[in-house]
C-alpha cells in the first residue's frame, strides 16, 4: 500500500522530468532560455562541489536560521504576554491588525536605508515578517487552553506563573509550533527577496543574480532545484517533529492541522 | 455608545500615532518623516483628485490601476487553474499519489528565487510579473482545494450515488460546495500572498505600479513618498482582506450556520 | 420484489454476514432488527449497491443488484450528513428529480408536494441547519418520497432524534407506506420499534449474521402509539423478538427458523 504510493510518486516525478526533457529535445523552445532538463540536473549535481554555491547557500541558510531563532525569541514571549493579559491584547490588537496587512517585502526598501550591515538588514526584515504568524498563533493557543485544567491547578494552590508554565504553555505549544513552521516559509522568502533587492556579496539570491547576468539559466534552475529540495526536507522535518512532540494534540483534534 | 466602545477598543491607535509624530519631530531623522508629513504626501499624490474619480488623482490611477489589474488577473487565473486541478487531484487518490512529490517540491520553492528566471524566459513587464504571481499563489489554492475535495463527507457522496446524480451534478452540487470552505481559506491566503508577489514582481520586473514607485521613491530619496507607498500597500492589504471576508461571509453563510448548530 | 439469497460478506478475515436470506414483497414494510454490530448496515449497503458483497445474490424486481439500482432511495440515520447543508430543504428534495427528466417548475412542484406530505409545507426555503433534527429527517423522507422509489431503504432512521419526535416519525412512515404503496426495508436496533412499524420483522443473529427468525406481525396497518402497544399480540411479539435478539430460541410456531 505505502510502497505502491511511493512508487507512484517516483513515477510521477520521473515522468515530469522525462516530459521536460522531451520538450527540450523537440526543439520547441530555445535552449538558451529554457535549457534541457538533463543539463539542469547535471548542473545541480555539479553544484554539490561548487565552493561558490555552497558558500552562498550556507550564507542564506545561516540568515534564515538566525532570523527564525530571533523571531521565536521575540514573538513567543510577546505572544505569551498578550495571551495572558486580555486587556493588553485588546488594546494592541488594532495595531496588529493595521500593521499585519502591509506586504512584508514592502519594508525591505526602508530597511535598506536603515541598515548599512547586510546581515542586520536581512535579520530585521525576517523578524518583522515572520513574527506575525508566531505571535498570532501563540495568543490563539493560549486562548484555547482548557479553562478546566487551569482551574484544577489553581484550586490546588498553584500561583499564576506555574499555572502558565505547567498548563498553558504545553497546551499552546502545538499552535506555536505551527506558527513557527509557517514563519519558516516566510523567513526564506524574505531572506531571498532582501538578497535580490539589497545585493551584497553572498547568498543564494546573489548566486542566482550572478547566474542570470551570465545568462546561465541552467545554473539558476539548478540552484532553484536545491532550494526547493531543501524546503521539502525542512518542512517534513518540522511536520515530523510536531507529530512526535504533540501526538496527544493530534489525537485530540482528530489529526487536523 | 458605539463610538465610546470603539474608542475603548481603539485607543492605542491614536496614542501610537501621536507618539510616532512626536518622536519623529524631535528626532528629525530624514528616514523617518512624521506621520502628518506622510499623510500630506499621500493626499497630494493620490487622494486630492476630483469627486468624479472618487477623489483619486491621475497619479493614483497610474500607480494603482496597473498594480490592481496585475494582482487580480494573477489571482483569478490562478484560482481557476488551482481549483480545477485541485478538484481533479483531490477526487482521484491515484492521481494524487503521482503528483504529490511535484506539488511538495513546487510549494517549497521560494517564489522570489524564480523572478530572475521568469525575467530571462519571458518579457520584462506583465508576462514575467504574472508568472511570478501565478507560481507563488497557486500552492495554497491547490493544496486547500485538494484537501477539500478529498474530505467530502462519504455519506454525501453515497447520497449522490443512490439518487443517481450525474457526474456534473456530483461536481457542481456536491463536491465543489463541500470543498468551498477550504477553497475559500486557500483563496484568502493566496490573496495576501498575491499582494506580496505583486510588490516583488513590480520591484524586479516593473516599469509601473506601486511596487515600482516604492523602489523609485527610495532611490530618489523621497522618504515621505516612500513611506506613503508602504502605508498605501498596508491599506490595500487591509481592504482586500476585508472585502474578501465580506464575500466569504455571504457565500459560506450555510457553512457558518451548519457549524454553529453541530 | 427484493430477494436476498445466501448473502455473505467479510471485512478482511472478519466475517460479518454469514449467509442471510429473506425476501420482501411489493408494498410491504419489513423491519430488520438485530444486536448491535451484527452487520445490519452492511446488509443495507449491499442492497443499495454501495458495497459489493463477498458472496450471495440480491435481486430487485428480478434484476440482480450490481451497482446502485435506479428507483431506489435511502434515508440515513445521520440526517446532518445526508442532507446538503448548502441547499434549502426544497432544493435538497428537488435535486435528485433532475434525472427523472422533469423541468425546473415540475421539480419544484414535486418537492413542495413531498414536503407537504411530511408536514413541512412552509419549510421549503429553510436550510437544514435551521431545522431541528426531526424536521431534517422529515426532509430526508420527503426527498425519498418525491423520488418515487420502488424500494425505500431506511438505516436507523429514528436513531438520532428524541423520543417524542421518534414516535411522530414512526407514524409518518406508516402513513407513507399505507398511502403511497412504497416498499420499505427499515433497519433498526430498537425491538419495540421493529414490531410497531413492521408488517414483518426479520431478526438477525450476532455476526457472522444469519436470519434467526422471520416473523409475520399481523397487527394491521392502522396503528396507534398507545393502543397498539397495549395489545396482547404486540406485547407477545415484542417479548418474542427481544428473546431472539438476545440469542434465545423462538417459541412461537408461526415463526420460521432459518434452516442451518
Amino acid at each position: 500500500m505505502n510502497y505502491a504510493r511511493v512508487l507512484r510518486g517516483v513515477v510521477g516525478a520521473a515522468g515530469f522530468l522525462a516530459a521536460a526533457e522531451l520538450v527540450g529535445m523537440s526543439g520547441l523552445v530555445d535552449d538558451r532560455f529554457l535549457p534541457r532538463m538533463s543539463t539542469v540536473l547535471a548542473g545541480a549535481a555539479g553544484l554539490v562541489t561548487d565552493q561558490d554555491f555552497l558558500a552562498d547557500a550556507g550564507a542564506t541558510l545561516t540568515v534564515w536560521l538566525l532570523g527564525l531563532l530571533l523571531t521565536v525569541a521575540v514573538a513567543v514571549p510577546a505572544g505569551l504576554l498578550l495571551g495572558t493579559l486580555p486587556r493588553a491584547e485588546a488594546a494592541v490588537r488594532p495595531l496588529i491588525e493595521f500593521l499585519r496587512p502591509i506586504p512584508s517585502v514592502a519594508v525591505i526598501p526602508l530597511a535598506i536605508l536603515l541598515f548599512s550591515d547586510n546581515l542586520n538588514l536581512k535579520l530585521a526584515v525576517i523578524v518583522y515578517a515572520s513574527s506575525w504568524p508566531v505571535l498570532i498563533n501563540t495568543i490563539y493557543g493560549l486562548k484555547d487552553v482548557d479553562p478546566l485544567a487551569k482551574e484544577t491547578l489553581r484550586s490546588f494552590g498553584f500561583a499564576p506563573l506555574p499555572v502558565l508554565a505547567r498548563v498553558a504553555l504545553p497546551s499552546a505549544a502545538p499552535f506555536i509550533a505551527t506558527g513557527i513552521r509557517v514563519a519558516s516559509g516566510i523567513a526564506i522568502i524574505l531572506a531571498i527577496s532582501a538578497e535580490l533587492m539589497a545585493g551584497g556579496s553572498e547568498g543564494i539570491g546573489i548566486y542566482i543574480t550572478e547566474a542570470a547576468s551570465g545568462s546561465r539559466v541552467d545554473l539558476m534552475l539548478a540552484a532553484t532545484l536545491w532550494a526547493g529540495l531543501f524546503g521539502v526536507v525542512a518542512d517534513s522535518v518540522m511536520v515530523a517533529l510536531e507529530r512526535r512532540l504533540f501526538r496527544w494534540h493530534h489525537v485530540r483534534t482528530g489529526g487536523a492541522r | 455608545m458605539n463610538v465610546v466602545k470603539a474608542l475603548g477598543r481603539l485607543w492605542l491607535v491614536p496614542v501610537a500615532l501621536v507618539a510616532w509624530e512626536v518622536v519623529t519631530r524631535v528626532a528629525e531623522q530624514p528616514f523617518f518623516p512624521p506621520p502628518s508629513a506622510i499623510l500630506a504626501r499621500m493626499y497630494e499624490l493620490w487622494f486630492s483628485g476630483p469627486p468624479s474619480h472618487l477623489l483619486l488623482t491621475d497619479g493614483a490611477l497610474a500607480d494603482l490601476g496597473p498594480s490592481l489589474a496585475r494582482l487580480f488577473t494573477g489571482w483569478l487565473v490562478t484560482a481557476v487553474i488551482g481549483i480545477a486541478a485541485g478538484i481533479a487531484i483531490g477526487c482521484s487518490p491515484r492521481l494524487s499519489d503521482y503528483v504529490d512529490p511535484l506539488i511538495q517540491f513546487g510549494r517549497a520553492v521560494p517564489p522570489p528565487l524564480l523572478v530572475p528566471f521568469f525575467l530571462a524566459l519571458l518579457k520584462l513587464g506583465t508576462p514575467a510579473q504574472l508568472a511570478t504571481i501565478v507560481f507563488g499563489v497557486i500552492w495554497p489554492i491547490l493544496l486547500n482545494t485538494i484537501d477539500g475535495a478529498r474530505t467530502v463527507d462519504r455519506q454525501h457522496l453515497e447520497t449522490a450515488r443512490i439518487f443517481g446524480f450525474s457526474a456534473a451534478q456530483r461536481l457542481w452540487q456536491v463536491i465543489l460546495p463541500s470543498a468551498m470552505p477550504k477553497i475559500f481559506a486557500g483563496l484568502r491566503l493566496a490573496l495576501s500572498l498575491a499582494l506580496i508577489l505583486m510588490v516583488i514582481a513590480e520591484i524586479f520586473a516593473g516599469t509601473d505600479g506601486i511596487g515600482y514607485r516604492l523602489l523609485y521613491t527610495q532611490r530618489s530619496y523621497l522618504y515621505p513618498d516612500m513611506w506613503g507607498c508602504i502605508v498605501l500597500l498596508g491599506l490595500l492589504g487591509y481592504l482586500l482582506n476585508s472585502a474578501f471576508l465580506l464575500v466569504e461571509r455571504r457565500v459560506l453563510a450555510w457553512h457558518r450556520g451548519a457549524r454553529q448548530t453541530t | 420484489m427484493l430477494e436476498i439469497t445466501d448473502l455473505v460478506h467479510s471485512y478482511g478475515s472478519h466475517r460479518v454476514l454469514g449467509g442471510v436470506s429473506f425476501s420482501v414483497a411489493e408494498g410491504e414494510l419489513v423491519s430488520v432488527v438485530g444486536p448491535s454490530g451484527c452487520g445490519k448496515s452492511t446488509l443495507l449497503r449491499s442492497v443499495a449497491g454501495l458495497i459489493r458483497p463477498s458472496g450471495g445474490r440480491i435481486t430487485l424486481g428480478g434484476e440482480p443488484v450490481e451497482r446502485t439500482p435506479d428507483n431506489l432511495a435511502i434515508v440515513f440515520q445521520d440526517y446532518s450528513r445526508s442532507l446538503f447543508p448548502w441547499m434549502s430543504a426544497a432544493n435538497n428534495v428537488a435535486l435528485p428529480l433532475r434525472r427523472k427528466g422533469m423541468d425546473r417548475r415540475r421539480r419544484r412542484e414535486a418537492a413542495m408536494t413531498a414536503l407537504e406530505q411530511v408536514g413541512l409545507a412552509d419549510a421549503g426555503g429553510k436550510f437544514p441547519w435551521e431545522m431541528s433534527g426531526g424536521m431534517q429527517q422529515r426532509v430526508s423522507i420527503a426527498r425519498a418520497l418525491a423520488y418515487r422509489p420502488s424500494l425505500l431503504l431506511m438505516d436507523e432512521p429514528f436513531g438520532s432524534v428524541d423520543a417524542q419526535t421518534r414516535e411522530d416519525l414512526e407514524d409518518l412512515v406508516l402513513n407513507v407506506c399505507a398511502h403511497h404503496g412504497i416498499t420499505i426495508l427499515l433497519i433498526t436496533h430498537d425491538i419495540d420499534e421493529s414490531v410497531y412499524v413492521g408488517d414483518r420483522v426479520i431478526v438477525l443473529t450476532r455476526s457472522p449474521t444469519r436470519v434467526a427468525a422471520d416473523l409475520e406481525i399481523g397487527l394491521g396497518r392502522s396503528r396507534d402509539q398507545i393502543a397498539t402497544r397495549q395489545l396482547d399480540a404486540f406485547v407477545r411479539l415484542r417479548a418474542e423478538v427481544g428473546r431472539l435478539v438476545r440469542g434465545g430460541h423462538t417459541t412461537t410456531p408461526a415463526s420460521v427458523l432459518e434452516k442451518h
